[in-house]
């Protein structure tokens, strides 16, 4: 996109409640991406006459967790509201769902930028229920569409952002803030590609420098924060040809095709959307007492972006360390309990471990690190080993897979593998010269001038210590002796 | 408040009806009567009283989150119209 435009970007996110049982019944919520189709439904979720809701009391709590996060304004009175539209992933012929007095409004949240840090206003949190899964088959005269009602009526958030955003790494991030506050929350898991959380900008364009609102196009079907970004890409660059071209922007919402990598109109409405909102009249309103609101407040974990804070302001880390290890809570938490175990390592010795080797480690296995047969104690026993020299960084590397592996203390395995790192002087100094004595070309070489030739007998003593002599010593010990000799030779 | 041919047009497509121009004409009479006769509530004062969003003022009675047993699939399907793999089939529409 040319410079002359800026763009205005809203998100309207869609998050699973993942409770136990459904919004208005006691179906189990189960996975509805490879679940067996309709077993989880019931004469209420699969709208049948006379049913009535009745109101799930944890999907409240998980949207007030997340109204809270956000700093919202939570309305003790909200209201129940049909959202009426014909569509077959719709038993009830209406979404029930909450238009003019929602659960919260008017909060913020304050997400990385490469220009500092942006605050992004937060203009409702509402809760509504899911719809069924449609999957459509078939060719021409065959062409046929299946439902299954898994999904209907399962507790669903709605959070619709301010158009704050202008830039795609604004988007992203602030797609990202919100995925990891919920997931922190522990009310939903943050898969997109299952779609337990779906997020749709609102995109516009402007002059930069200006402060009108110009027509949006929403964005549907992004499955992945790759996706949501060659979306944003994309759709940026139509807007600006088609403005530059002459032409206007329609109000429209469009599909991502990642295959194609281009948006596509989904499907054409000869009338605009008339939805008939009005009071469910199955549903008294939700009042939620203060004190209940203050009690889940007070329980509210420590946030990803408090935490980065507390990491780069109290801890001494980068800001990219931090914001490393707080993407994800079970990380953020693993630091802070071996930070709490740490004896001679330091935080930044230690951050570099757990973002290193560690997630490296992660990454490869496909572990995540609560399933790892080690906590932060036996981590930070081994980092602490590697900082007093009893063993060197390649040894602790292969001690931190056998602890994957068998759940092993660090301590056993150096001491079983005999590991530890030959630090004491003499040995060093004996290793040294071994190797000097043996290689007396190298040594001539050096003798010559050729100080890269360090390196190699560096590597050689390395290897006849089979890896455990501590690095910095042995170096020094090797300059020392071959400047000797180098010393000797130009005596003589 | 009288409709118009089109708002009837507007209504039956949202309800997704097929009516005849006979039909259109009979209902436009008796939704525009149905609107006069709630006109005249529209006569009384209620600036001092706040919307009504529904007959029952008590608070939501909130359910524990305990997840119960759904109904037999069997029990379900024979519901459908039609159905495949053990989901209901209906005709396609566009996504």
């Amino acid at each position: 996109m040319t410079t002359q435009y800026e763009a205005v970007v809203g998100l309207e996110v869609h998050a699973v409640m993942e409770t136990q049982s459904k919004m208005f019944c006691d179906c189990p919520v189960v996975d509805s991406t490879h679940h067996e189709p309709n077993v989880a439904v019931c004469p209420v979720c699969a709208g049948m006459p006379g049913m009535l809701p009745v109101l799930n009391k944890a999907a409240v709590e998980f949207a007030l967790r997340v109204a809270l996060a956000l700093h919202c304004e939570i309305n003790s009175t909200s209201i129940f509201a049909r959202k009426s539209y014909f569509y077959p992933d719709l038993p009830k012929g209406f979404q029930i769902s909450q238009y003019e007095q929602p659960l919260a409004v008017n909060g913020w949240l304050r997400i990385p930028t490469e220009s500092g840090e942006l605050r992004v206003g937060i203009r409702r949190v509402h809760l509504e229920e899911d719809t069924g899964k449609l999957t459509h088959l078939g060719e021409d005269g065959d062409r046929r569409t299946l439902v299954d009602l898994n999904r209907s009526g399962v507790p669903l958030l709605e959070i619709v952002t301010e158009p704050d955003l202008h830039t795609v790494e604004a988007v992203r991030n602030c797609a990202y803030a919100l995925r990891s506050i919920m997931r922190y929350l522990e009310v939903n898991s943050g898969n997109l590609e299952k779609g337990l959380l779906r997020i749709e900008p609102n995109i516009s364009i402007r002059e930069r420098g200006s402060q009108a609102l110009s027509t949006r196009v929403e964005i549907k079907n992004l499955n992945s924060f790759r996706s949501l970004e060659r979306a944003l890409e994309f759709e940026l660059a139509r807007q600006a040809e088609l403005v530059d071209a002459g032409g206007a922007v329609q109000q429209q919402t469009l599909g991502w095709d990642d295959v194609r990598g281009s948006t596509q109109a989904q499907r054409s409405k000869e009338v605009a959307e008339d939805y008939r909102y009005f009071p469910e009249p199955d549903l008294p309103p939700l009042v939620v007492d203060d004190k209940w609101v203050r009690e889940i407040e007070a329980d509210l974990p420590e946030l990803p972006q408090e935490k980065r804070k507390r990491f780069v302001e109290m801890v001494g880390l980068s800001d990219y360390d931090a914001g490393l290890l707080v993407a994800e809570r079970s990380v953020a938490e693993f630091f802070d309990a071996a930070l709490g175990a740490i004896h001679k390592a330091d935080a930044k010795m230690l951050a570099n471990w757990i973002t290193g080797p560690l997630f490296e480690l992660l990454n490869k296995d496909g572990y995540s690190i609560e399933s790892l047969p080690f906590g932060p104690e036996p981590f930070a026993e081994l980092v602490d080993m590697v900082a007093s020299g009893e063993i060197n960084a390649s040894s602790a590397r292969s001690v931190l897979s056998e602890m994957a592996a068998n759940g092993k203390k660090p301590k056993e395995l150096v001491q079983a593998r005999g590991l530890a790192q030959i630090s004491s002087e003499t040995d060093i100094g004996e290793l040294a010269e071994r190797v000097i004595q043996k290689n007396s070309q190298q040594v001539a070489d050096y003798v010559a001038g050729k100080d890269e030739v360090l390196n190699w007998f560096f590597g050689q003593a390395m290897l006849a210590s089979q890896g455990k002599a501590n690095p910095t010593l042995l170096r020094q010990a090797l300059r020392v002796q071959l400047d000797a000799a180098r010393a000797q030779k130009e005596a003589s | 408040m009288a409709l118009s041919k089109k708002d009837v047009d507007h209504i039956a497509h949202l309800a997704r009806l097929h009516l005849s121009d006979a039909e259109k004409a009979r209902f436009r009479k008796q939704l525009s009567d149905i609107l006069a006769h709630v006109d005249a509530l529209q006569s009384l004062d209620t600036t001092d009283v706040p919307a009504m969003s529904g007959a029952i003022f008590e608070g939501s009675r909130l359910r524990e989150d305990i997840a119960g047993d759904a109904m037999p699939r069997e029990d379900l399907l024979r519901n459908a119209p039609d159905r495949e793999n053990n989901q209901f089939r209906v005709p396609p529409v566009l996504d």
